[in-house]
């Protein structure tokens, strides 16, 4: 074993998760992996101006332009591999030299992602005096990063490029907790360049850089000294993120385009859940629709031919109309969404608690995003977890909710791999991950962290876990209702993310009394 | 973390990267017409499950011998029972007679995965957890890292979730067999040997070591008495277990005799392929198979390997220690390996499974060995397309094995249990041994680094096509040569001091 002073573990185990993503390659991918051989090929065959307009394929572009750009990049690598994955024409083209090309550029950029672990584990906190490296936070913060399972399915089984992704989203952390906020905003408006779902963090970003770096000083007791507004670092902030987006956004107003790319990124016409229902607020309310309009049927107060055919079984129905509760249109879940997150970005303007408030500020729009917007996917939930990681090695309570919150959270990232040849990966990477990190936390914090009913839940999630990939398939329901354990997961694990959501809220507000005792 | 947490973290690694593994190609893969060992284990099922037990090893008109003819011991052809029962209880067509022929599907890929995997769980992995935590020294982190390197070994993986066999089952029952040496339980641990003798016929390699041991213990004890009575029970325990493996073909001595006729069968040639072992590298040089008869060769083979085996078999004799033991395993079954008639290159796995036990006494010749095994059967990885899990597996286990038990840290004269001897060569001129091992080390990675691209990326003269097989067998010969050289003269040295053996941990 090295010195315990040393990094030489963080290569180790920077190297051992890659080559372990390498064993993936021939593993099933799912038509995210078509999305992006096709955006190679438009970004690589067609000239700038068709990108947002090409649609011979479904799978149109629909990030933002900097990610245009970066498929050209790999474009670039792919024809030594295979040219013929970059002709437009070739839908769902798949060759053995065109798999590895596009799993390896997954793997390859997610360098970034492991130098900016690297550098979220030197802002960590070291505790005196622990010798051993397994239990020091920077190791411990270090595999539950790299070797996050989440992360590892979606990426590296299922296909998306999130690891590069979220290495510029936890690089701008780190610059930010080592107090270098020009680069952090800089990586960040990079990154709302590269995907547009991160906007749902940008409030807290905003705010934090405007109260925090943009004013210079507080008053003892921690309010605004509006004196103190240095307008040149308003400015320097102003001119980066506006380079940034001109230099990405720029040559599409050149050519009149921006209203179609816009068009492209966000499109409406998707129905308030995915097929699959990501754990959150809404699948609780489809699901108490559902029940009470069987109770009214049951009861017979409504008539069932009179109810909406509204599918359960998902799939392709994009539209879900509710029978009983009133149905949600987008601008609800905006209302919604905003409403949850406003405390915690009014917390951070009103009392300021450095870099570690923001990061749980940008934690509470993550997750409250996530709880109510629209057309959630269950793989958004990697946005609060991977955050809240640095959090859980600071800090007992935040390690309590991030147990419950990755648990669940992960769990409920199950059924993206259907197909049964992955059903032991998913199982054992899953029990590896979790037993790691209870082990690890509750050494390192060296106290219990969860609850006793928070304990039952996640006992409970074994259960429904068994009964949902093990007993369900032998059944005979399995033909009449397909889709119960997607529901029985989704709504399952939507009380876990709930009781997160508002564990995080109740830590929030309690530094907030604490604070103000003092 | 608590030991069980760690230790659980490894096997499921493990598991995580077997099944990894096993997303891969297997051998014959959409290979008509006669596939590969794939089809042959599931031609096993198919057969052992449609025919009565009496005609699973004759050729008779429901039985083509010559298609995948059963040739291992009983237990493999229960296994294959057992397996077929599921088998057909999931999906009847993968074990219909005849007409099952080739079956190939994802599903039935799955299927034959998840035996292997089950297998390796409940026989393999426990054995190997349980050796590591038991018979090894040093601290609990030493342990957990000789548990993680010893089940992550490249070879034993891509063999049985690459190409496909169920290695895992008769190598960990001889496992298990050291083990209840180990820990003192010699009829248990003889029972297991025998099981794993009844699964795999090649497990004769190891079958001396065993034999000498307990018969040397036997003898210290005392033959009059205590001795006596201990080679009695390991005796008994031996006898009922063949008889019982053997139950069903007692009734009938030629059926017996047939069994054995399958099982050993001398009309193969004395290699095939290319093989790294002494008759396949004395070939380039002299084609000893056009020289002499098909019986002289037996003959010769025989002669060799015994004389190979002697020394360190009477060893053991004299000293029935578990250090000996575990050296004996070793050094017999490369004895095996090397001058033995009909081996494969699979074969290696025989010597890999001795090698491995002494991971953590001689970090830095074992992890060289396992490095080279793997190695040595690249052609055959190749050939069934496992390029990428190859690559892979041998990458992660050389640098985890090197980091987490640095070997390169420990290979003074000492810790080489080199010692004796050099007192012996004192006319050499003094050199840093630990230097020139390192140096030698380091080469060796690099010329296997290298042969291993070059096999992969340029295509073979015409006139010499088998230039590539030829040059990796002979480099992995050396190899083998060297390390059965350097075992031989460990086993002749003192054994480690206890004082010794906490300095180095």
């Amino acid at each position: 074993m090295a010195a315990a002073d040393s990094w030489s573990w963080f290569p180790a185990l920077a190297l051992g998760v890659s080559l372990l993503k390498c064993l993936f390659i021939n593993a099933y991918h799912s038509t995210d992996f078509e999305v992006h051989r096709n955006w190679l090929a438009i970004t690589h065959s067609l000239p700038v101006s068709r990108w947002y307009h090409e649609n011979s394929s479904e799978w149109t572009l629909d990030y933002p332009p900097l990610f245009a750009w970066f498929e050209l990049g790999l474009s670039q690598v792919a024809r030594l591999f295979d040219g013929d994955m970059l002709l437009v024409e070739n839908l769902n083209y798949v060759s053995p030299s065109a798999l590895l090309f596009q799993r390896l550029s997954v793997i390859f950029s997610d360098v970034l992602f492991i130098y900016a672990a690297r550098e979220c584990c030197r802002c960590v906190q070291e505790q005196k005096g622990s010798r051993d490296v397994l239990s020091r936070p920077s190791f411990v913060l270090a595999v539950l990063l790299l070797w996050n399972f989440g992360l590892l399915i979606v990426d590296h089984i299922h296909f998306q490029y999130n690891g590069f992704l979220f290495g510029f989203l936890l690089l701008s952390v780190a610059k930010h907790l080592q107090n270098r906020h020009l680069q952090g905003a800089l990586l960040f408006s990079v990154l709302l360049n590269l995907k547009h779902i991160y906007l749902y963090v940008a409030p807290a970003y905003g705010v934090y850089l405007l109260r925090s770096y943009c004013f210079t000083e507080d008053h003892h007791d921690g309010s605004i000294r509006w004196r103190s507004f240095s307008p040149l670092r308003l400015l320097s902030l102003g001119g980066i993120v506006f380079s940034v987006c001109a230099l990405s956004f720029g040559p599409f107003i050149v050519m009149g385009q921006l209203p179609q790319v816009l068009s492209r990124l966000f499109p409406f016409k998707r129905g308030l859940c995915h097929a699959y229902w990501a754990p959150n607020f809404w699948a609780l309310y489809n699901m108490l629709d559902k029940g009470l309009a069987l109770l009214g049927v049951r009861l017979k107060l409504l008539e069932e031919a009179e109810l909406p055919r509204a599918s359960m079984t998902g799939g392709l129905v994009q539209e879900f109309q509710h029978s009983v509760l009133p149905s949600v249109t987008p601008s609800v879940t905006l209302v919604c969404t905003l409403l949850s997150i406003l405390p915690a970005v009014a917390s951070i303007w009103w009392r300021p608690r450095g870099a570690r408030g923001f990061l749980r500020c940008l934690l509470l729009c993550a997750l409250g995003s996530f709880m109510f917007g629209w057309h959630v996917h269950e793989k958004a939930v990697l946005l609060a977890v991977l955050p809240l990681s640095i959090l859980a090695v600071e800090s007992r309570e935040d390690a309590g909710i991030y147990l419950v919150l990755t648990t669940t959270g992960h769990y409920s990232l199950f059924p993206l791999l259907f197909s049964p040849a992955e059903l032991p990966i998913k199982v054992f990477l899953m029990l590896m991950f979790t037993i790691y990190s209870f082990t690890a936390l509750r050494k390192l914090h060296s106290a219990r962290l969860l609850r006793p009913l928070e304990s039952v839940y996640l006992m409970g999630m074994v259960a429904v876990a068994i009964a949902c990939e093990v007993v369900f398939p032998l059944s005979p329901w399995q033909h009449q209702l397909p889709f119960l354990p997607l529901l029985v997961t989704s709504v399952y694990c939507s009380a876990g993310v709930c009781h997160c959501f508002l564990r995080l809220y109740v830590s929030l507000l309690r530094q907030e009394e604490k604070h103000k005792r003092l | 973390m608590q030991t069980w947490s760690l230790v659980s973290i490894c096997v499921l690694l493990s598991v995580v990267v077997r099944w990894g593994v096993s997303l891969n190609s297997y051998s014959g893969a959409g290979k008509p017409p006669m596939f590969g060992d794939y089809e042959a284990q599931r031609h096993w099922q198919e057969v052992t499950y449609n025919l009565p037990l009496q005609e699973w090893y004759f050729n008779t008109t429901e039985n083509d011998l010559n298609y995948w003819g059963l040739d291992y011991p009983p237990l493999t052809a229960y296994h294959s029972l057992i397996c077929a029962y599921v088998a057909k209880w999931i999906n009847p067509e993968w074990v219909e007679l005849h007409k099952s022929r080739g079956y190939e599907s994802p599903r039935h890929k799955l299927f034959m995965r998840a035996t292997v995997l089950v297998a390796d769980l409940m026989i393999f992995i426990p054995a190997v957890v349980l050796y590591c935590l038991y018979l090894t020294d040093g601290s609990f982190k030493k342990k957990v890292s000789t548990v993680f390197c010893f089940l992550l070994y490249p070879g034993l993986i891509l063999i049985d979730y690459g190409h496909f066999q169920y290695n895992g089952v008769s190598l960990g029952f001889a496992l298990w067999g050291a083990l209840g040496l180990g820990l003192g339980w010699d009829a248990l641990g003889s029972v297991a040997f025998c099981l794993a003798l009844n699964y795999k016929q090649m497990e004769l390699y190891h079958a001396l070591p065993f034999f000498c041991y307990l018969l040397g213990k036997s003898v210290k004890l005392g033959l009059m008495g205590r001795g006596l009575f201990l080679l009695v029970r390991i005796a008994s325990a031996v006898l009922v277990t063949f008889a019982l493996c053997w139950l069903p073909f007692l009734s009938d001595p030629g059926h017996a005799m047939q069994v054995v006729r399958r099982i050993f069968p001398v009309a193969r040639g004395l290699f095939e392929d290319k093989v790294a072992n002494t008759w396949c590298s004395l070939n380039i040089l002299i084609k000893i198979r056009s020289i002499l008869s098909n019986d002289s060769q037996i003959y010769l083979s025989l002669a060799c390997t015994l004389l190979a085996v002697l020394p360190s078999c009477l060893r053991l004799l004299t000293k029935p220690t578990f250090w000996q033991f575990k050296l004996a395993l070793a050094n017999s079954s490369l004895a095996f390996f090397l001058f033995s008639y009909q081996v494969h290159e699979k074969s290696i796995l025989l010597v890999a499974l001795p090698v491995c036990l002494l991971l953590s006494d001689l970090p830095l010749m074992v992890i060289w060995f396992l490095q080279a095994s793997t190695f040595s059967m690249l052609p055959l990885f190749l050939k069934d397309g496992l390029l990428v899990p190859y690559a892979v597996t041998s990458l992660a286990f050389l640098f985890f094995s090197i980091y987490l038990l640095s070997p390169l840290e420990h290979c003074s004269e000492d810790e080489l249990r080199l010692g004796a001897y050099r007192k012996l060569l004192f006319c050499l001129p003094r050199l840093d041994l630990a230097q020139i091992v390192r140096w030698k080390f380091y080469i060796s990675i690099t010329a296997m680094a290298v042969l291993s691209v070059v096999t992969v990326a340029l295509a073979p003269p015409p006139h010499l096509p088998d230039l590539f097989p030829v040059l990796v067998s002979s480099t992995a010969f050396a190899h083998f040569l060297g390390s059965f050289i350097y075992f031989n003269i460990v086993q002749f040295s003192e054994p480690p001091s206890r004082k010794s053996q906490k300095k180095n941990n």
